[in-house]
């Protein structure tokens, strides 16, 4: 059976399932029983200064579902941890003697002053834990008084607060980065360029998850008023895996350590960010969601997934999807596929059949001699997906690709051999003629 | 003597047995089900409806908690939608149609979300529709059935001034008089009745039967239009020896003062009855003597399942209820003791090389206190034929595409034409496109 047990800057964990820090990693009770539920390691939730922060007392969390109420997104305007610093460092310090075998890792955020720094850190050092994870990104709050976001929006802030924070503590550092910035790879070279020893992202993204049209407030609404919250959760994945995609393949940032974080729910959705460089990933909504007991589903499924593909280990995957990411430039235009509807599984919902129609190439048919009947015409399908997306039976339809050297009913054209991008193609005023 | 008595059960259990078959969905349960839907194109659902209800579009506005928008899409199709979300054999129609069943055998209950929608609109709505200005012209429906109440609507909404005739003391017609009582609970054919009547413009004289207080030519000259939904009226026959002796009943009859009947312990029902017939009348029939609290309950068909006109879910409620089904054997006579009922003899039936239904010469006696008939009913002509007469064919009156008679300006729908199905969802079809037939030709 496979191997799942982690190496992450050299914190040891069991498995790369790990908690982030968030409301289940606020205290002792929670850690303690996602450790006994199988959680290989956790980022307790964000420390600061006393006098601890204070929460608001009204509905901290909004949602928005999928069919059957899912929950496919979470949003939230929670702050940091509002106990007392003493009594999470004493909780810290026992639950990582108790737990020697789990990563701990503690999450930070005090004011952009070295001393600031320096003075926590040095009693997180005293609690045994594994390392510390800047949190640069809480999105709302904490922002407004100068940290969280404010910081990860500004990679000169990044580079030396990392700085400050590698030159006080042997304890390896992370960054953690926060989605609500233009180009993720600048606060990433950032972070490293302070000597961060790896980046955790994304935090939460700036939204309003809802507008209650009664009252006529943002939700979740506090007497009346409601304010951007942070996004989380499964429709938040996308745009995590981009962004870690997105510094997995900058050259400058190639080979940083990261640790995945965004709508993780299943083994699955674990394996692909391994696959795209990560050494662990973090887990909060789905937790919140169906509790600390999904883990036992993520570390069989990882191990069956593994084994049916002979790793035997995560470092045999991790980061195989990174040499496959492109610029749409370098795609293969001579690459055809066309859209093929296994007439065993149709179902005859006809959504494939609108979707193109309406909004696509009208390339299936919905009534072949007066018969209700769902197929592709060739000679109309760019094979653009759009009809496997839609439909309602998962490989009912399927996208398949062309031989080189047949015609593609569509164009008339016989499907090229080589492989051929834009840049060198006729259309492309800027074309590069081809050597 | 035969044991026929009324009030077998505790009081307690009248209401239990007589409540509703199907509960009502919750909120909670309506959205999870309306989730289920694709929103297919060109949906078979609607396409199996006689009515053509956009059930994808309905079932879309409850997911999104416009529940008053779904009921209004359905009534646009269908004014009785409520009444046919209960009664309607959903799995021979829309949910039969349901894309779900090729994906996992289990069609979207879209007959409970149509009373969800139906439902919630009633008990907020008076009415449904708004009417046209005033036309000045005026359209004689005869009978209140569903045909005529979704004629009636239908040219209400146009700006016709209606008058319906309807020959009993109230109107509903099958809904009200017909149906099993477990399937229109709380009173609601009539509930229906109002909602439907209250768009205005419809007048209902009850008590008034053609033939009897009102002819078609009387008809014909005193308004612009007439439409003709009178139903069946007769009963068939059995034909046998003892046909007449007591205790041997007529189940449509028998279902009649059911449903009138206020307190079902008034009812009497047989501690052995026997059913004879294979539609939707015989199953309604025999649940309901099963419910009245009748010791053993048999269905006696002279076909097999296959070929019972109640479908194969009202066969299997039957089933569940208690109820034994017995196929291939015909009536032969009804045996008595003294002058009531004692047990009816039927002739074991087979198909012969030439696919006819033959008797076997083997017999098989069932004993019973009480025998109901349910083996069809007829039209009766006699009414219409008055001077000018409507052309019938296979013994009812004969219709084109638009529901018109071989009369000018006489239409007619529901189960008295030719074609008539016995639903009530396709009553509702006939009498509004009779509608639209007569507004076309009374704006021509």
């Amino acid at each position: 059976m496979a191997d799942l047990r982690t190496n992450f800057l050299g914190i040891k964990s069991p498995n790369p399932f790990w908690l982030a820090s968030a409301p289940p990693t606020d205290k002792k009770y929670n850690v303690e029983r996602a450790y006994r539920a199988g959680w290989g390691g956790v980022v307790w939730k964000t420390l600061g200064e006393d006098p601890a922060v204070v929460n608001v007392n009204g509905p901290r969390y909004g949602a928005i579902h999928a069919g059957d109420r899912r929950l496919a997104g979470l949003n939230n305007i929670e702050l940091i941890t509002d106990r007392p610093l003493e009594l999470n460092l004493r909780e810290i310090t026992e639950v990582k003697k108790a737990w020697p075998d789990r990563a701990l890792v503690v999450s930070l955020m005090v004011p952009c002053e070295e001393q600031n720094w320096n003075s926590i850190i040095a009693r997180v050092e005293e609690t045994g834990a594994d390392g510390i994870e800047l949190n640069f990104g809480c999105p709302h709050g904490m922002s407004e008084r100068g940290m969280g976001s404010s910081v990860g929006q500004v990679p000169e802030y990044i580079e030396m607060v990392a700085r400050w924070c590698k030159a006080a503590t042997r304890m390896p550092v992370i960054v953690k980065l926060t989605p609500n910035i233009t180009d993720i790879r600048y606060p990433a070279r950032a972070a490293k360029r302070g000597g961060a020893d790896a980046v955790s992202l994304i935090n939460t993204i700036n939204s309003i998850v809802a507008v209650d049209l009664d009252s006529f407030a943002p939700v979740p609404t506090i007497d009346g008023k409601g304010s951007h919250g942070g996004y989380c959760g499964p429709a938040v994945k996308p745009i995590a895996l981009n962004m870690v995609a997105e510094i997995a393949r900058d050259p400058e940032t190639f080979g940083l350590p990261i640790s995945g974080i965004g709508g993780i729910e299943t083994w699955r959705d674990a394996a692909e960010y391994i696959a795209l460089g990560c050494g662990t990933v973090q887990v909060c909504t789905a937790v919140m969601t169906y509790g600390f007991k999904i883990v036992e589903e993520m570390i069989d499924g990882l191990k069956q997934y593994m084994d049916g593909h002979g790793f035997s280990t995560i470092e045999d995957f991790r980061g195989l999807a990174v040499k496959n990411l492109s610029d749409w430039k370098y795609l293969n235009l001579n690459y055809i596929a066309k859209a093929k509807i296994d007439q065993d599984l149709c179902i005859k919902c006809g959504r494939c059949h609108i979707a193109c129609e309406d909004t696509s190439h009208q390339a299936i048919t919905h009534m072949v001699d007066g018969i209700r009947h769902f197929e592709v015409k060739d000679e109309e399908c760019v094979g653009c997906n759009l009809c496997v997306n839609v439909c309602p039976v998962d490989g009912c339809i399927t996208m398949e690709a062309m031989t080189p050297g047949s015609v593609d009913p569509r164009t008339g054209k016989v499907v090229p051999a080589q492989y051929a991008n834009w840049t060198t193609h006729p259309n492309n005023p800027s074309a590069v003629a081809a050597e | 003597m035969p044991d026929i008595s009324a009030g077998r059960l505790d009081a307690a259990d009248y209401g239990k047995n007589f409540s509703d078959v199907h509960p009502p969905l919750g909120a909670h349960e309506a959205v999870v089900e309306s989730d289920r839907c694709y929103f297919c194109f060109d949906a078979p659902c609607t396409n199996a409806c006689p009515t053509s209800i956009d059930i994808p579009m309905f079932i879309r506005k409850i997911g999104t908690g416009n529940v008053v928008g779904a009921a209004e899409t359905i009534f646009s199709s269908n004014i009785l939608g409520g009444m046919c979300a209960r009664v309607c054999p959903t799995e021979t129609l829309c949910e039969e149609a349901c894309v779900r069943n090729l994906a996992e055998d289990k069609p979207v209950r879209i007959g409970l979300l149509q009373r969800y929608a139906t439902d919630h609109y009633l008990d907020r709505h008076a009415a449904y529709g708004v009417r046209a200005p005033a036309t000045g012209r005026k359209v004689a429906v005869v009978g209140a059935g569903p045909a005529g109440l979704a004629c009636a609507h239908e040219l209400a909404l146009k700006g016709h001034e209606v008058t319906i005739f309807e020959a009993r003391g109230k109107a509903g017609g099958l809904n009200e008089f017909g149906i099993a009582a477990y399937k229109a609970t709380d009173d609601f054919a009539q509930r229906e009745v109002d909602f439907i009547l209250g768009v205005g413009g419809i007048t209902v004289e009850a008590g008034k039967a053609l033939g009897r207080d009102i002819t078609l030519a009387g008809l014909k000259a005193d308004f612009d239009a007439v439409f003709l939904g009178l139903g069946l009226q007769a009963v068939n026959a059995l034909g046998v020896e003892g046909e007449e002796t007591a205790g041997v009943v007529d189940a449509v009859r028998w279902i009649e003062n059911l449903r009138q009947s206020p307190d079902k312990s008034e009812i009497e029902v047989g501690a052995r009855v026997v059913v004879i017939g294979g539609g939707m009348t015989a199953v309604d029939a025999a649940i309901q003597a099963k419910k009245l609290g009748a010791d053993d309950v048999t269905i006696a068909y002279r076909r097999g399942a296959a070929e019972m006109g109640a479908s194969p879910y009202e066969q299997e409620l039957a089933q569940v209820n208690g109820v034994r089904i017995l196929h291939w054997v015909a009536p032969k006579a009804v045996v008595s003791e003294g002058n009531a009922v004692a047990a009816v003899d039927f002739e074991r039936t087979a198909l012969n090389e030439a696919g006819r239904l033959v008797g076997t010469g083997r017999m098989v006696r069932l004993a019973a206190d009480q025998v109901m008939k349910a083996i069809g009913q007829t039209f009766v002509a006699g009414p219409i034929e008055d001077g000018e007469t409507v052309a019938l064919e296979s013994g009812r009156i004969a219709v084109d595409e638009d529901m018109r008679t071989s009369l000018a300006g006489v239409w007619a729908g529901g189960d008295c034409v030719r074609g008539g199905e016995d639903l009530t969802v396709q009553a509702v079809d006939h009498g509004k496109r009779a509608a639209l037939s007569i507004h076309a030709t009374l704006s021509a």
